[in-house]
Parts: structure tokens; sequence; C-alpha cells
């Protein structure tokens, strides 16, 4: 069966050979992950969150497990992107996979310089744009919960990433999805993922004190999977450009539910922690399930959904 | 994915902790260390409990693998009810290891269940005579695996159950720490943080050489959550699971 797939964008498009990425955090640089699968049987691997300079992040606890979920507030730890090029980048299977570096920062004219930066890198397949960190004060949830800071990110990181396919993450914690996808579509997005983590809290009856230094984090895990189909089913329906589903993805018929309400393609998150082969696992078991439920390829799946009359 | 062939409870009464060691099938690796951790995620975790459990390997024989735990929570809770043949997802063995300086004196001291790493490594070491042990408890001893590091070296144990008592093992580590240091030994601890912040004033104190297992909060185990990360004294964040769990009791802040 054909897996391929191509995200067509407004400007640039994204080939990836099949639809199964790596969520943005959930998979390190991707390197982490070597010893358990192959990394070129992937779609696509996100990277971690790259910013300008090299970012501490939260103080620990940063990570708490909740019921069929878990909360983060890493806080955008990493090396800064000139580490990410120089050292991790050129390990990675860039001529046989996609990868995407995901993008972190705190104004519009930084997100521009990081683009600029990545828009000369022949190994970055694409830029995700993070508008909806929810984790750093100050960060980038302000940008992401506003259509026009949303747009304004976008128009800047397109403008100086010409020659790369531009994904913006959108956020779930808004009013309307609908209103940020549009908004990012006509900034000239290329594509959108989404969802994001929900904002959330975790507290411990014992003790009293939260479970996170952070206080709150963000939400991830089987726990989301309603709301984020939700949000990729509003996005598909809104806007015209290709939708990756994020959100709580653990075996292939979550994939296909993904599919169905109109994603192209999707990203493993929390599954990765759950186990480090779930990734690899799912994108070799996809094939066979997409036959089972009489699909043809994976592009044949997208917005089937059966919708009551 | 490796079976359970048995589940052991140690020294258990009524209403006090639970302790268990856990046999599992051999998981085939092609090396491992003492020091060094799995995680283990049982079948039955289902969706409702996402994370693995960092367990450190206590011992690792030809035929099998065993760790040990105690019940402290949802996912160890349901660990106590795993039966033998049942399935559980097992990826390791991850993180650093303890050194082996085997011509050296060598100084163990653990805290409570501290003592689980301890029995690989006193099994592995070819000059037993060149270690002694200090093992400070709060349970009674039947509840730990004590008779499997019995069997290489002596076990000094102190257990903490009325005043003065830790005050007492404290002294105890100062004073083996200090002849350890004297004789250019190696002291390794494993324990509570609270108790390793103290092996790890002494360390200092004496300057002697000492290496600190940390344990953390872990989601993914292999260094891409960056959930578990401990503070060096040059101020980096490093991930506990890949950069550790075994650290040097010089270059960290606990």
């Amino acid at each position: 069966m054909d897996l391929s797939v191509t995200l067509r964008g407004q400007r640039r498009d994204l080939n990836l050979k099949n639809p199964v990425l790596t969520a943005s955090g959930t998979f390190g640089s991707g390197l982490e992950y070597t010893p358990f699968g192959n990394l070129g049987d992937l779609g696509g691997i996100v990277v971690k969150g790259i910013s300008l300079l090299p970012r501490e992040g939260n103080p620990y606890p940063r990570i708490a497990e909740t019921t069929a979920g878990m909360l983060n507030a890493i806080g955008l730890q990493n090396d800064g992107v000139e580490k990410f090029l120089n050292e991790k980048l050129p390990l990675l299977p860039f001529s046989e996979t996609a990868i995407l570096a995901n993008l972190y920062a705190t104004s519009p004219e930084e997100f521009g310089e990081l683009a600029g930066i990545f828009n000369e890198v022949e190994g970055i397949a694409a830029l995700e744009v993070n508008v909806s960190c929810p984790n750093v004060r100050h960060g980038g949830a302000q940008f992401g919960q506003d259509a026009k800071l949303a747009a304004e990110v976008t128009a800047r990181v397109r403008e100086m990433a010409p020659d790369k396919h531009i994904m913006v993450k959108l956020s779930p914690n808004v009013t309307d999805i609908r209103e940020i996808a549009r908004s990012v579509e006509a900034a000239g997005a290329d594509s959108i993922s989404c969802i994001n983590t929900l904002l959330g809290m975790a507290v411990n009856a014992r003790t009293r004190r939260p479970m996170l230094a952070n206080i709150v984090g963000g939400l991830s895990g089987p726990a989301i999977k309603p709301v984020a189909l939700r949000c990729v089913w509003q996005v598909a329906s809104a806007v015209r450009i290709p939708v990756i589903g994020i959100g709580g993805i653990c075996c292939v018929d979550d994939i296909i539910e993904f599919l169905l309400c109109g994603a192209q393609a999707v990203q493993i998150g929390t599954a990765n922690f759950m186990h480090p082969r779930a990734a690899f696992e799912l994108a070799a078991n996809l094939p066979a399930a997409l036959e089972e439920y009489g699909f043809t390829s994976a592009a044949d799946a997208c917005g089937k959904i059966e919708l009551p009359q | 994915m490796l079976s359970v062939l048995d589940l052991v409870p140690f020294g258990q009464t009524a209403h006090g902790p639970r302790f268990y060691a856990l046999r599992l099938s051999h998981p085939q690796w092609a090396e491992w260390h003492p020091g060094q951790f799995l995680m283990l995620r049982p079948q039955s975790f289902g969706l409702e409990i996402p994370w693995g459990r960092p367990l450190c390997i206590c011992h690792l024989t030809t035929r099998h693998l065993i760790c040990f735990f105690e019940v402290k929570g949802r996912g160890t809770e349901r660990m106590a009810n795993l039966s033998p043949g049942d399935n559980v997802e097992a990826w390791g063995p991850l993180g650093n290891w303890f050194d082996m300086e085997t011509e050296k004196p060598t100084l163990i001291v653990a805290g409570g269940m501290g003592i689980a790493p301890f029995v690989g490594y006193v099994n592995r070491h070819p000059k037993p005579w060149n270690m002694t042990m200090l093992f400070g408890h709060r349970q009674p001893l039947g509840c730990y695996p004590v008779d499997s590091i019995n069997e290489h070296i002596p076990v000094d144990s102190l257990r903490e159950d009325k005043e003065g008592d830790l005050d007492n093992f404290i002294f105890s580590i100062q004073e083996r720490m200090r002849d350890c240091a004297e004789q250019e030994g190696l002291t390794l601890a494993c324990g509570p943080e609270p108790f390793l912040r103290t092996v790890q004033k002494f360390a200092l104190e004496f300057g002697s050489r000492c290496q600190l297992s940390l344990e953390k909060r872990m989601a993914c185990g292999v260094g891409a959550c960056l959930g578990c990360v401990t503070k060096t004294r040059d101020g980096r964040l490093l991930q506990t699971c890949w950069h550790g769990s075994i650290f040097d009791a010089d270059k960290i802040i606990i």
C-alpha cells in the first residue's frame, strides 16, 4: 500500500513517506530513539522545540502522571539553534525522512530570525511554529490565543523562510480554534498541526501541593484524544490547507479516526513515553489497518467521516 | 516483552509497607552493569497509567531478571497484582552504572530501598573482601533483600525506630566515609534524597570519591522527555535517566 502523503501547502509542499510523525518534545532530537527503531521508517520527526539561545527550562518537578495522561511544564529546555545544527542534525537521517524544526520564540522578530536561520538549512524539511506552548510565562500561549498575533508570527516566519514548508501548531486553549486556523492560513501557513497540550493542573491531596513546580502544565496523552479529534474536525472544515492531527494517539485505530476527521498526517506524542517503539510500530502497522477498514491509501481515508444526515 | 516468573512478598505485615521481589524472564541483553535501571510497564497499566516505572536492576542471573519495589502509588499497586505468566513491557538496561574498582576499598552506603542495586553489585564484584556495607532502614530487616548481600559481604545494619537512631546512623556514615576516604577508597550510595544529601556532605568534607544513585520522576527513561533533570554544580540540567542515574557526588546539586 502506498502510504506516502504530500501536504500541499500554499507556497511549499511537504512530502512524507508515510503519515506518521513524532510530536515535538516527545521524541527528543530523534537520536534518543535510535536503539528502538529505524528513524528512517518514520514519516517525519518534529524535534524538540528550539530557540535562538539555550534555555534552562522550569524547575523540577516538571512532569506529573495523571489518569490516561500526563502534565508537563518543561519550559522549553533546549541547547539553542546553533548546537542543534552543529551536533544533532548531522546525525539525523534527513535524506530518508522529513525532519521538522519546532520553533520557539518570544516575539515575532525572534520567530523571524530563527526562521531565517532554518531557511538556509538543507536538512530541515519544514518548520513547525509553536504559537501555542502554554508552559512559559510570557511565552507562546499569547500568540496562539490571539488570531492577530498568531497571524503576525506566521507572516513573519513565512517571510523569513520562503523556501520551507511552514506548519503552525495550534493551541486548544482558545474559544474558537477555527478563527485562529483561518487567521494563520490567511497569513501564509502551509499546514496546521493541532492540538498542542491542554492547560491543566494536578494536586497531591496528602501533601496539599501541586504536582508541578510550575503549578500548571500542559496535559497530553489518551485523555485528550476526544478534544483533539474535535479540533482537527473543526479546523479541517474551516481551512483549505492540510491538517496534521495530534493528541493521545496510541493505536492504529486512533490514527484512522484522525484521518477520518480530516487529518492528512498525524503526530505521535505521549505514546512514545508509554513505549519507546510506539511510533515505529504504528507506522509499520498502519497499512494493514487501512486495508482492513477498506481504504486504498492513507490519503483515501482523509475526511471520510460519515456524518448523520 | 518479558513475562513474570513470580512475585515474592518481603517481610510484609497486615498494615505495614509492602515490598516485593519481582522475577522476570531473561531479557537477553547483550550486557548490563550494576546500578543500571529499566523501565517496566505491565500490560495491565492499559491506557490509564501511561508511564512505565523506573526500577533499578536488582540482579540479572543467567536465568532471570530480579527487580525489587515497594508499593508507593497506583503504578506499583498494580505491579503488586502481577501473576506468573503476565506480560510486561520492559526497556533497558538504561543509564550509567557504579564504578567497580576491584583493588580499592569500597564502602557501600544504602538507605531503605536503596539496597536493591547492590545485590547485583556485590554478586559481580570479583574481590568481595574489599567491600563493606552500611545499611540504614526503617522497616524490619526481613523487608529487604539483605540475605543476597550477606552471602558475599558483611552488612552492618542500623534500624531507625526510635529517637536518636537517625543520629547514630548519620554518625556511622560519617565515621565509615572518613575511614574510606583515608584509604583512598570508593563510596557508593543509594537511597532517599535526604540520605543522599548527607552522604554528599561528607563526601565533600572528606574529599572522598563518591557516587550517588538518584531517583527522579521519569516518563520515558531514554532522555527525551526532559522530566527527570538534575542540576550540576556548573549550572547544567542533565537528564537523570541518560546522564545518570549515577552521579559523582561532587558534580551535582541535590
